[in-house]
């Protein structure tokens, strides 16, 4: 097990530093950084000077192995737009992605769970294939043409909706928050709608597939012969035994709503990480891509080795075999 | 028993669901109308002596300088917006048909030979392939387009890259299956050549569950260009696409100019849901666990 273990972390390792090589020398590929930062009309001296202060006049090899030096430091070098810290860039907008995904997340969870149990506990019933139909539409549907409609119906149509931005924010423990004020809360409603949306169809399936199949099981039988009602027999039973794959995908699907929060974002204007790469793509800022792109490769080897973990403790088959 | 041939049979069932049949015939008339394109649009978008700035942001219905109506409004440079959206069609689908062609071929290569040839070799190709679906495509094919920079070539390698895995897989899953039954080793011990073995028996054996991967993939390819070039990584503004259409209107959209963004939009979800539709339809036709 421990051998298993090793395995894992040493693979993550691995792809860990093969993911730095690659972004690192595909970032250095777009364009000359250099002319962001220094008007055309300097002198060559100037120009030089600058070229060797940021060290681009170095090997690319070395330019890496400074980079990944700094990288484990926890430096990672400076913007070249807002000349500060990457470091305090990114952690200035993290809160604002995170109270989108987690309210995205919550939403989707909360309206979705019962209505895919609904849809998997009256199967043949009208409702139920309105539900459907609206999770298969969730698929379907590109998320930023979603984005899109949600902003001309509630923002333009009929002006409820504030179209963009975040708001008034509050702030606690020394991080500024939208949820806090109302608003905030208006401004978060909508990219928050968009951003639950794909989630939102997948809980409603999974939810109902589950339901389907437990509602057949003896569980229920029996439920049902000690005289619970149906309401008590699908919180207390079903929901118990849908939650199992419920949390896992939950837990897998929290990465790739960091990856749609870009799209979201980019719409509704909202101030994340998201808008920050976007932003950071075109203007060249290269210290943010590079350190956006780690960022979401390590976040993404973190999930992935828990996941892993996860499944060793769950399944002794696992530990037995392969250790 | 009948005896049609296996297209007949597989049109019987396939008839069977109107909304497949309808979705069916969306797709064929989308595809008609992108390949046939300057013969049924009344302007050539992009030739800059077609258009008049007179004609800007009308509203649908508009009668233009041309002479003939817009029925679908004008776009901020007074482009018929009908006409742009089929031009932008005919770019969205060859996207998405080299995409998931190119990513289908590797596929097919690359998991059949995984299954043939076993060992060491089968074991990190689906390591890597496993270790990279557990990436959402969207932000492969973001990352990819965004290191690349803008142009054709650079959003079809992103593509690729962000759609070979579930190819592979699939490839991989059926070959692996077929690898195991007598006929295969019946034909290697008669002894036919490991290539004619893979190419005739094996690949052709294969291709059902690759075929519905593929249509799936294509409207998926199709939604992530639109993605990335509404996102301005995708597509250079030479090449507009649905995706940059409705880019492009999106700043008229909170102006009440519906239309520049809506439209195009609704051509591509259009596309998108119908090409779905088809694609679950072939595969519950093809699934024989839901077979009579």
């Amino acid at each position: 097990m421990a051998g298993f273990i090793l395995q894992r972390l040493w693979q993550a390792l691995i792809v860990i530093v093969t993911m730095s090589m690659l972004v690192f020398a595909g970032v250095y590929a777009v364009g000359n950084p250099i002319d962001v930062l220094i008007s055309p009309d300097v002198t060559q001296d100037i120009r030089a000077a600058i070229i060797a202060q940021y060290g681009f006049d170095q090997p690319l090899w070395r330019q890496y192995l400074t980079f990944a030096g700094k990288l484990l430091q926890g430096d990672f070098g400076s913007s070249f737009v807002y000349n500060m810290p990457v470091s305090q860039l990114i952690l200035s907008r993290l809160p604002a992605t995170l109270e989108l995904t987690l309210l995205a997340v919550l939403f989707a969870s909360a309206v979705g769970i019962p209505l895919g149990m609904y849809a998997g506990y009256r199967p043949h019933g009208k409702f139920a294939k309105t539900v459907m139909a609206l999770s298969i539409l969730g698929f379907s549907v590109p998320s930023f043409w979603f984005g899109l409609m949600l902003i001309m119906v509630f923002a333009v149509q009929c002006g409820c909706m504030p179209a963009g931005g975040r708001g008034a924010t509050e702030s606690l423990l020394g991080i500024e928050w939208s949820f806090l004020t109302l608003d905030g809360l208006t401004h978060l409603w909508l990219p928050a709608l968009n951003l639950g949306l794909f989630k939102f169809a997948l809980m409603i399936r999974l939810a109902r597939a589950g339901t389907r199949e437990i509602m057949l099981s003896d569980t229920v039988k029996f439920a049902r012969a000690a005289g619970l009602s149906e309401y008590t027999v699908l919180r207390r039973h079903v929901l118990r035994l849908i939650a199992i794959p419920l949390v896992t995908v939950f837990g897998l699907e929290l990465g790739s709503t960091l990856a749609f929060a870009v799209v979201t974002e980019t719409i509704f204007s909202w101030p994340g990480l998201g808008k920050l790469i976007i932003d950071s793509i075109t203007s060249l800022d290269r210290p943010v891509m590079v350190a956006y792109l780690m960022l979401v490769a390590f976040l993404f080897i973190l999930i992935n080795l828990t996941v892993d973990l996860a499944y060793l403790f769950l399944d002794p088959r696992l530990r037995k075999g392969r250790a | 028993m009948r005896h049609d041939s296996p297209v007949a049979r597989f049109w019987a069932d396939f008839s069977r669901s109107p909304v497949a049949v309808l979705a069916a015939i969306v797709v064929l008339v989308i595809i008609l109308l992108a390949l046939c394109a300057p013969l049924v649009t009344p302007q050539d978008p992009y030739d800059l002596a077609n258009l008049v700035l007179r004609d800007a942001r009308r509203a649908p219905g508009y009668v233009g300088t041309g002479g003939y109506s817009h029925w679908l409004g004008t776009d901020s440079q007074g482009r018929d917006l009908y006409s742009a959206i089929v031009y932008g069609l005919r770019i969205s689908l060859q996207m998405g048909v080299i995409a998931s062609g190119s990513a289908f071929a590797i596929g097919a290569v690359v998991g059949c030979a995984a299954a043939y040839i076993g060992g060491r070799f089968e074991a990190i190709v689906m390591r890597i392939v496993d270790l990279q679906l557990s990436f959402p495509a969207i932000l492969l094919a973001f990352v990819i387009a965004a290191v690349l920079g803008q142009g054709k070539y650079q959003l079809i390698l992103a593509l690729v890259f962000a759609q070979y895995a579930y190819f592979v897989r699939t490839a991989h899953g059926a070959a692996a299956a077929e690898r195991q039954k007598d006929y295969v080793e019946a034909a290697l011990s008669i002894p036919l050549s490991s290539w004619h073995v893979v190419t005739r028996h094996i690949l052709p054996n294969a291709m059902p569950p690759l075929i519905v991967v593929a249509t799936v993939q294509v409207a998926s390819a199709i939604a992530l260009e639109a993605t990335l070039s509404f996102l301005g990584v995708g597509l250079p503004p030479t090449e507009p696409s649905l995706g940059m259409l409705i880019a492009n209107g999106f700043q008229y959209l909170l102006s009440g100019r519906y239309w520049i963004s809506i439209y195009p939009g609704v051509a591509l979800i259009l596309f998108i849901v119908s090409l779905n539709l088809v694609g679950d339809q072939i595969r519950d036709q093809l699934n024989p666990r839901l077979q009579r």
